[in-house]
């Protein structure tokens, strides 16, 4: 259809009124969203929301009732091969082979791809993770952090430019969670596109470079948080006690050690672990 | 056909194979349920059977070893419906794969572990006395037909995998494929039964497999059964694939 510089300039994503329903469940009644090369965009919205079906639908793995969607410049109904060259799913449930080694999980996802210096590439992989210990155990014996972060790196396997991200850290302990966040925003870093899914308004808050609400089938606010705050009354100054969150007592009694990360274990919910380089 | 299909394929069925290696528990529970009916009819109720022929294990054992292919593609049905359960089917599915070749995985994994648990009554049939004088090209025809029967039942399998709702469900569809042996002429010859029940038993696909297997070791010949048991072989396992086909492209789409 186009040539690479061409679809170079395309948005990696773009959704135009797709609709999805479940026989009698209309889930998705036209949504719209863009998200732009090497941004991280964050799809809010509850439970039932219909965000799992939108990221199935350019995933390729179902297919919209009406509406269109590209992804990389392909469009997913009718160049979904190439649609598939150009993703990594990360799905809500960490999508490992539990029998396998953590080793052997990386090698076979780095074969399916097709890629010379398969077990290369794993160590790699484990090394970036800090699974190296780990990557000669089943990955059944693994925590749901650890799950969580195979899973991430075997979607990152072969470089795909657009990583989708359901729910990456439902379920997670608050360590594990901020390992994940680590993890998605070297992704960034590294300019792979991210659209993750979240219910957790604070994920979107830390990670996003847009965040796009899903409600009742339709995306009702898209923006940058900035513009999404704006949409609220302007900030009135209070002076109310500072109390530390719950999180913060947590890693103040459990110490940051387990998380590897830089998780601050003092001070308010201002210095929440992420904060710092956003 | 995807320009990958065969080193996906290959690729999938090795994921798969190392499962079983992993756990080996289901070629050896595959292969003692019918070890334990072997010994059963042989030491307790083969005395009281008269088929008319020598050894009581001799006529026994083709039967056994349809047994042991129709419990042993249940664990087909259900390794295809973990794998569904859990993301893997999806991340295979929205990798840039040959589609098909994660199925292909599970049925050529099904035939290979099948192949092991039948080898391995056998080789108990054999400690249990026994024999056959048949030649190489017998023994190749009875692999064969084994190996089509294998394959008919595990696309069979597959459906089920596919459709099932539950992990009972998976494999409850094996039960009668395990029954069907019993009203057949596996166990007994067909003559002693009445009327309707034996016109089900030389009409229904066990008769004359087990017939065509039991004459190729006996070195006797085959006759028209061999011809019959083919068809049906061949027949099931078109079906099946279609279906199967048709239920994996209704699943992935």
């Amino acid at each position: 259809m186009s040539t690479n510089s061409e679809r170079s300039r395309e948005p990696a994503i773009r959704v135009q009124n797709v609709e999805k329903s479940y026989k009698d469940l209309h889930v998705l009644k036209g949504v719209d969203f863009q998200v732009e090369r090497g941004s991280i965009f964050a799809l809010l919205g509850s439970n039932g929301a219909g965000k799992t079906t939108v990221i199935k639908i350019l995933s390729t793995l179902l297919k919209a009732d009406g509406g269109s969607a590209s992804v990389n410049g392909y469009d997913v109904a009718t160049q979904a091969a190439e649609v598939r060259e150009s993703i990594s799913l990360t799905g809500q449930f960490a999508a490992v082979d539990e029998i396998l080694t953590g080793r052997e999980n990386l090698v076979l996802v780095a074969k399916l791809r097709h890629l010379a210096n398969p077990g290369k590439i794993a160590d790699d992989l484990l090394a970036r993770f800090s699974l190296t210990e780990a990557g000669g155990r089943k990955a059944a014996t693994y925590s749901g952090g650890m799950r969580r972060r195979l899973d991430i790196s075997m979607s990152l396997i072969g470089n795909p430019p657009i990583i989708f991200l359901d729910e990456p850290t439902t379920g997670l302990d608050p360590q594990a969670r901020i390992e994940v966040w680590e993890a998605v925003k070297e992704l960034a870093r590294n300019g792979t596109t991210v659209l993750l899914t979240t219910q957790y308004l604070d994920e979107a808050e830390q990670l996003a470079d847009r965040i796009a609400i899903l409600h009742q089938g339709r995306i009702i606010v898209d923006g940058t948080l900035a513009e999404l705050k704006a949409l609220l009354p302007p900030a009135k100054v209070e002076y109310v006690e500072k109390q530390p969150t719950l999180e913060d007592v947590f890693f103040a009694v459990v110490g940051d050690s387990a998380s590897g990360t830089s998780a601050g274990s003092a001070g308010g919910p201002t210095s929440s672990p992420v904060s710092a380089d956003k | 056909m995807s320009k990958h299909f065969f080193s996906d394929t290959a690729v999938l069925t090795g994921r798969s194979l190392s499962h079983i290696l992993r756990s080996p528990d289901t070629i050896i529970t595959t292969a003692v349920t019918p070890i334990a009916m072997m010994l059963m009819f042989v030491y307790v109720f083969g005395g009281a059977i008269n088929t008319g022929t020598g050894s009581y294990v001799n006529y026994l054992l083709p039967g056994i070893l349809l047994i042991t292919i129709a419990s042993g593609i249940a664990y087909t049905a259900y390794r295809l419906f973990l794998d569904m359960q859990g993301g893997i089917f999806e991340r295979f599915q929205s990798m840039p794969i040959a589609r098909s070749a994660v199925l292909w995985g599970h049925v050529l994994t099904s035939l290979v572990a099948n192949l092991v648990s039948v080898a391995i009554v056998v080789l108990v049939a054999l400690l249990m006395g026994f024999r056959s004088g048949a030649g190489v090209l017998a023994w190749l025809g009875v692999a064969g037909i084994l190996t089509l029967f294998t394959l008919a039942l595990t696309w069979l399998a597959v459906i089920a995998g596919l459709s099932a709702k539950t992990v009972d469900g998976a494999s409850a569809f094996s039960y009668p494929l395990i029954f069907l042996p019993f009203i057949s002429s596996a166990f007994v010859p067909t003559e002693t039964m009445p009327g309707p029940v034996r016109w089900f038993a030389e009409n229904q696909p066990v008769t004359s497999i087990v017939d065509t297997i039991r004459a190729l070791l006996a070195q006797q010949p085959v006759g028209a059964d061999i011809w019959v048991a083919l068809g049906w072989c061949v027949g099931i396992l078109a079906v099946a694939f279609v279906l199967a086909t048709a239920a994996y492209r209704r699943k992935i789409s």
